[in-house]
């Protein structure tokens, strides 16, 4: 049978995490159906027909979808499940949001944060924060499962052309409204897609502060996060937070600057390929895993790096 | 308004855990347990609702080893009024928790249950999506802010781009993040108190729950570890060795 991954997408295209929940599921083996789920989405739809692997996109627009709400996507995704082994979508907050639903509706036990792929029914994933892997085997007929993206390499944008299909909207449960949102602008790459993150902590005292670090990110091109503390004392918003109950990132490069290193914080960044450390106490555990780390104050390294970044 | 919360006991979150050698599972046996985080929140944030007037009664719930008695004490200590411990040595997953206290909800007929959005040592992020589903309730997961209404309740939401507000009908599933509220620590009188409360214990057979696992554990075991490296002397240096080292920028 066939898999279908829910497409979490901003209207236009498919986000990163998206290709690496396609990327699972070509994995786990089979034909692979992505379903792209909003109103005006033609264009997501489309962005998605050209992933590479994909054999069809399965689209829902209607007005009950402008927003994802759980309720009504869960109903949705439960109307479809039926021709379907696994159904899929990456750990954003929307797929964390919607699978466990789906999960209950089908009476299945969801299999959250995958980080690996073992064989159609056993999956490896991260607990206690990361410091444990467990290989875990699936007893349900059909598999409900979010993807960790940062464990799965995403797939090119282009490279297929998959059919487009229209699916019928499901009656909406009618339980849930949405009223707004308030979304972080920022010009910078998202924090789970970027090649080179940089965080900010307790350490850097105030959100003023931050700018040291915006002046070293845009000379990288780099995504600014943040620890629990940073995000808790008000200096950025709450979607800067890596971490354990977080964004987990895996970026070719992280910098940690004026963060400890508590394991929580560790379990969004530990898997990045180079990690730096700028912390001005020797002992801090960051450094434990930091592959550079450089003891110092942070006020007077980050101009410095900004600096140093712009000669050659 | 009668609010439901569901409290865990976990390994606290200061303990390093350590992977069984035979690969089985993690070893729990003499580490501190605690309530999970998030269910602090979820009881703090009941608590805050009833002494503003719009929550009547809080029951808190539990699922687990006897020993789970711990942790409803606790949330009583916070202020919850009464306790229910759903004793059973099973191993319990987050279908079977929901199929649990969706028995529960029959029972008690609460307006509102409010949870931990993860349990800090499966890190499901499961059970109350789950039982949002099984009730047909609406959910509000990843809670910033709750304000309940007249039979709705508005609810501000943690998302990956930043925050989102939704609607919901009553009664309702809400789970907590972070940013909900500060938890307060029980104080001494407040601990004394809570040992007077009651706690009623049932089993999962008495509220008709079948709670075989789905999942089945094949293995646990430690993820690779990462050796600490160099440490560089400079920013110079550490731009340097980024450049011709590491090749990362
Ligand atoms: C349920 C739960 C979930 C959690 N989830 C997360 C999570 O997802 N992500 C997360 O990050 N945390 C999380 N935490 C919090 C975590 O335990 C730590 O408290 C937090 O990560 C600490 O942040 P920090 O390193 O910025 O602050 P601190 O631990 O206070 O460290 C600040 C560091 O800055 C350094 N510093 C200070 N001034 C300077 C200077 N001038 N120059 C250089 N260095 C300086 C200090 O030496 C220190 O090492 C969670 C905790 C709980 C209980
Ligand atoms: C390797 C391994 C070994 C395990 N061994 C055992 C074992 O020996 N014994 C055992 O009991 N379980 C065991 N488990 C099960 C596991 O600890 C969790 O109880 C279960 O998978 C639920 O997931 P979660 O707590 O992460 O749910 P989440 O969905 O992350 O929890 C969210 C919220 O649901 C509520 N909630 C969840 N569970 C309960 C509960 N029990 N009572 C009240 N409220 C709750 C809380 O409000 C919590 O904040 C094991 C799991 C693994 C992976």
């Amino acid at each position: 049978m066939a898999i279908l991954v829910l497409a979490d997408h901003d209207g236009r295209h498919v986000k990163q995490p998206t290709r690496s929940a396609v990327a699972a599921a070509e994995r786990i083996g089979g034909e692979v159906h992505v379903l792209v789920v909003g109103e005006g989405v033609a264009e997501a739809a489309e962005s998605a027909a050209k992933l590479p692997g994909v054999a069809k996109v399965l689209v829902a627009d209607a007005p009950a979808y402008a927003h994802p709400l759980a309720e009504p996507l869960a109903a949705l995704l439960a109307t479809l499940a039926p021709g379907y082994s696994h159904l899929l979508a990456p750990s954003t907050t929307m797929g964390k949001n919607v699978m466990p639903r789906l999960g209950a509706l089908l009476d299945v036990q969801p299999i959250s944060d995958i980080a690996g792929v073992v064989d159609a029914d056993t999956f490896v994933r991260p607990i206690y924060a990361g410091n444990a892997l467990a290989t875990v085997k699936s007893s349900d007929a059909t598999k409900v499962i979010t993807v960790r993206a940062a464990s799965f390499d995403p797939l090119p944008e282009e490279g297929g052309s998959a059919a487009i299909e229209p699916v019928a909207a499901a009656e909406d449960p009618g339980l849930s409204r949405f009223v707004g949102q308030e979304l972080s602008k920022s010009e910078r790459p998202e924090l789970t897609a970027a090649r080179i993150v940089i965080s900010g902590g307790r350490g850097m005292g105030s959100g003023e502060n931050f700018k040291l670090i915006d002046a070293v990110a845009d000379k990288l091109g780099a995504a600014v996060g943040a620890s629990r503390a940073a995000v808790d004392a008000g200096f950025v918003p709450n979607d800067y937070q890596v971490g354990q109950t977080g964004k987990i990132v895996a970026p070719e490069l992280y910098v940690a600057v004026g963060i400890s290193g508590a394991i929580q914080h560790l379990a969004g960044m530990k898997d990045s390929k180079v990690i730096v450390a700028i912390n001005k106490d020797e002992e801090a555990p960051i450094f434990q895993v930091a592959d550079y780390g450089l003891v110092a104050d942070l006020f007077q390294a980050l101009p410095e790096l900004a600096a140093a970044l712009d000669s050659k | 308004m009668k609010i439901l919360v569901p409290v865990k006991r976990v390994v606290d979150y200061n303990v390093k855990i350590r992977v069984k050698s035979d690969g089985s599972g993690v070893d729990t046996a003499n580490v501190k347990m605690s309530m999970n985080p998030f269910d602090e929140i979820a009881v703090e944030e009941a608590v805050r609702l009833k002494e503003k007037g719009k929550a009547t009664e809080i029951v808190a719930v539990s699922a687990g080893v006897a020993a789970c008695q711990e942790t409803i004490r606790t949330a009583l200590a916070m202020g919850a009024d009464r306790g229910i411990l759903i004793e059973t040595d099973a191993e319990l997953q987050p279908l079977a928790v929901a199929k649990l206290l969706k028995a529960l909800v029959a029972k008690e007929t609460p307006d509102l249950v409010i949870m931990g959005k993860q349990a800090i040592d499966d890190d499901m992020n499961a059970t109350g999506q789950m039982l949002a589903a099984l009730l047909g309730w609406a959910q509000g997961t990843f809670a910033s802010k709750v304000e309940p209404g007249d039979g709705r309740i508005t609810v501000t939401r943690e998302i990956d781009g930043g925050l989102e507000t939704v609607d919901l009908k009553l009664p309702a599933i809400v789970t907590t993040d972070l940013r909900l509220n500060e938890p307060r620590y029980a104080s001494l009188p407040n601990i004394m108190k809570a040992r007077k409360k009651t706690i009623e214990t049932v089993k999962p057979a008495d509220l008709g729950v079948d709670v075989t696992p789905r999942l089945r554990v094949l293995k646990v075991e430690e993820p690779p570890k990462r050796k600490a490296g160099v440490k560089v002397g400079s920013v110079a240096e550490l731009v340097q060795k980024l450049r011709t080292e590491a090749k990362v920028i």
